[in-house]
């Protein structure tokens, strides 16, 4: 049995410490990992911890709010027909667009498609991204060199152009948005999964692991991709604004989601076209806009300070 | 030196072409074609236009003629603007385009950099977080907000006044009809370079050579502008390649905007039109763009940092 003492935590299992009552009293203080380390820090990060809270309200308000919306984004107020004034008793808190569609449900909805965009892009940034870095940096040697130097020639590419022509050929798939928006951002995520995993790769632990017989694809998953875990969420945090950016960049030109279905960036482009008799129509969803991002990037520079382990 | 250079070279031409087939290959998959009207065209008229357009030749056949046209020179003819070979219309827009974005560039290193540098000079003094919250907005408030809100305050809210200015058309080029559209497309540029150089000075200001410059008894602004401040620039050069990038995206929505007559619109409006010449000619330019300037800001680090050596 050559592997019992190590089971016991390497200590050896006749070795006694005599009791002390100092020993007693260090076993009641309660250990803190590095996540419970970096939460504090965060917490004490006032402007992260206030955006953390808006941007929860927000996406509350956006998904839950037009249940209580007497009109639907895409109803028309027969009575209206044009871009009236906030009006409590028709129900139109915010006043109407152009065509007499409630400004306050159309934000909202809005806002859900730039928050789904934004997450689910990002997701498909970081499910590649990571996979790419991760392979990337721990297998070495020409498999490295092959997807490195694949990303290289991507940055190169002005991929805003091909996203554009992705949108017009196949018409303005929702979908196909989030999908043509991931495989744009993660180029960077990879290059960063892939710097960080080049550190963690000769550290002990990992050779112990593949003395252990864990196969290359198991460390990876298992040892690998934990430990690049706070890297990644502080770049996801501000991935997740860029992605919104650019969906409401794509909207504004007029080949993001399709009418009646509108998104910030298409409220934004309306509101533009009317601003010299209704400038509400382009500054309330500005300002939804703006303050998003500004909160995703307050909560991702906190992040940061809290998870970069370089800052520390 | 001339070796990495030329390697440099030999790297943007497979670069370009995976670029070039791309483009060429996902404008075909599309649906409809360039000359689609309301009224469809009776199909002797439709074959014969097809036919004087070379589309009726297969489309590997299509692809090795564009190839050899473009290795001429030829970028073909516009399908939608009839009269024009897409030469010229880039011919037309791209100094437009060119000088509007250098302007702006120009603009973000004027303001920018000094920005920065006060931001990191003073750390966590108010006068830094101010400078920096200025910067973060110009970061979230995105272009298509900022040109509109521009020409609400400029064109509209201050008609009457001494500081109207024109919000929409070229005008030959004339200054009151540029400084709208380059202030607009310089906001975040200048955001992101104070950002950029307030990080880097600071860590620069932190390193051991700084220290020795300055317990050998140099006056603090004589090390800040000799020692630290050149190698402080190496990251904001670095955000030159990227920044190309942006200023391309950021043309297609200000010249939209301001109805600005340069390649950013045409872009846009031709993968609207299906013009797959002109908006393959428009990609490759911004391609080809983005590997000069990618190239250019590698060079420029041998000069900025003496540790880096081209082999």
């Amino acid at each position: 049995m050559s592997d019992a003492p190590m089971s016991d935590g390497g200590s050896g299992a006749n070795l006694r410490v005599p009791h002390s009552h100092a020993l007693d009293k260090a076993a009641d203080v309660e250990g803190r990992s590095l996540w419970q380390d970096a939460f504090r820090r965060l917490q004490a990060n006032r402007a992260a911890m206030i955006s953390a809270v808006v941007l929860i309200v927000m996406a509350l308000v956006c998904f839950i709010g037009p249940v209580l919306v007497p009109w639907s984004y895409e109803e028309i107020d027969w009575n209206i027909l044009e871009a009236a004034p906030p009006n409590i008793e028709a129900g139109h808190y915010f006043g109407t667009d152009s065509l007499g569609r409630d400004l306050l449900a159309r934000i909202l909805q809005g806002g859900q498609v730039s928050f789904l965009v934004g997450i689910l892009a990002t997701s498909v940034a970081l499910v590649i991204g990571v996979t790419v870095g991760a392979t990337a940096g721990f297998m070495g040697g020409s498999v490295d060199q092959i997807l490195m130097r694949f990303v290289d020639v991507m940055y190169a590419v002005p991929l805003m152009f091909f996203i554009i022509i992705l949108m017009v050929v196949f018409g303005r798939n929702f979908y196909l948005m989030f999908l043509a928006i991931g495989f744009v951002e993660w180029l960077t995520m990879s290059r960063i999964v892939r710097g960080q995993t080049l550190t963690l790769k000769n550290k002990e632990f990992i050779e112990a692991a593949r003395a252990s017989g864990g196969s290359t694809a198991g460390i990876i998953a298992r040892h690998i991709i934990p430990n690049v875990l706070g890297v990644v969420i502080v770049y996801v945090t501000l991935t997740i604004p860029q992605v919104i950016l650019l969906e409401s960049f794509l909207s504004f030109l007029g080949l993001g989601v399709q009418p009646p279905m509108t998104s910030w960036g298409a409220l934004i482009a309306e509101g533009a076209q009317e601003m010299e008799i209704t400038p509400r129509t382009l500054i309330l969803p500005a300002v939804c806009l703006s303050t998003t991002l500004f909160c995703f990037n307050f909560l991702g520079d906190g992040l940061r300070d809290a998870l970069d382990p370089k800052d520390r | 030196m001339w070796a990495y250079f030329s390697r440099r070279l030999f790297i943007a031409i497979p670069t370009l072409w995976v670029v070039i087939t791309a483009a060429f290959f996902l404008m075909r998959l599309a649906p409809g074609g360039p000359f689609d009207q309301e009224a469809p065209l009776p199909p002797e008229i439709m074959a014969n236009l097809k036919a004087a357009y070379g589309l009726d030749q297969p489309l590997w056949w299509q692809y090795v003629n564009y190839l050899g046209n473009l290795l001429q020179g030829d970028f073909g003819p516009s399908f939608k603007y009839k009269d024009f070979s897409v030469t010229e219309l880039i011919g037309q827009g791209f100094p437009i385009s060119i000088q509007n974005g250098a302007a702006a560039l120009f603009l973000a290193l004027l303001v920018g950099i000094p920005l920065g540098a006060m931001a990191a000079l003073k750390q966590n003094s108010g006068a830094d977080h101010a400078a920096m919250t200025v910067a973060m907005t110009g970061i979230v408030i995105p272009n298509f907000v900022v040109g509109p809100l521009l020409a609400l305050i400029f064109g509209i809210w201050l008609r009457e006044t001494i500081f109207a200015l024109p919000v929409a058309g070229w005008n030959n080029g004339a200054l009151p009809n540029r400084i709208l559209p380059v202030i607009c497309l310089a906001l975040p540029f200048i955001a992101y370079i104070a950002r950029i150089t307030r990080a880097s000075l600071i860590e620069t200001l932190r390193t051991n050579y700084v220290r020795t410059a300055r317990a050998k008894g140099l006056p603090f602004r004589i090390v800040v502008l000799r020692h630290a401040f050149k190698s402080a620039m190496i990251p904001v050069v670095t955000y030159l390649g990227p920044a190309t990038v942006f200023l391309l995206t950021g043309s297609m929505v200000i010249e939209t905007i301001f109805g600005l007559p340069g390649i950013g619109r045409y872009f846009v409006q031709g993968a609207l039109n299906r013009d797959y010449t002109l908006v393959m000619g428009v990609t490759i330019l911004a391609a080809s763009l983005v590997i000069l300037l990618n190239l250019f800001v590698d060079l420029a680090y041998a000069w900025l940092d003496p540790k880096v050596r081209y082999e």
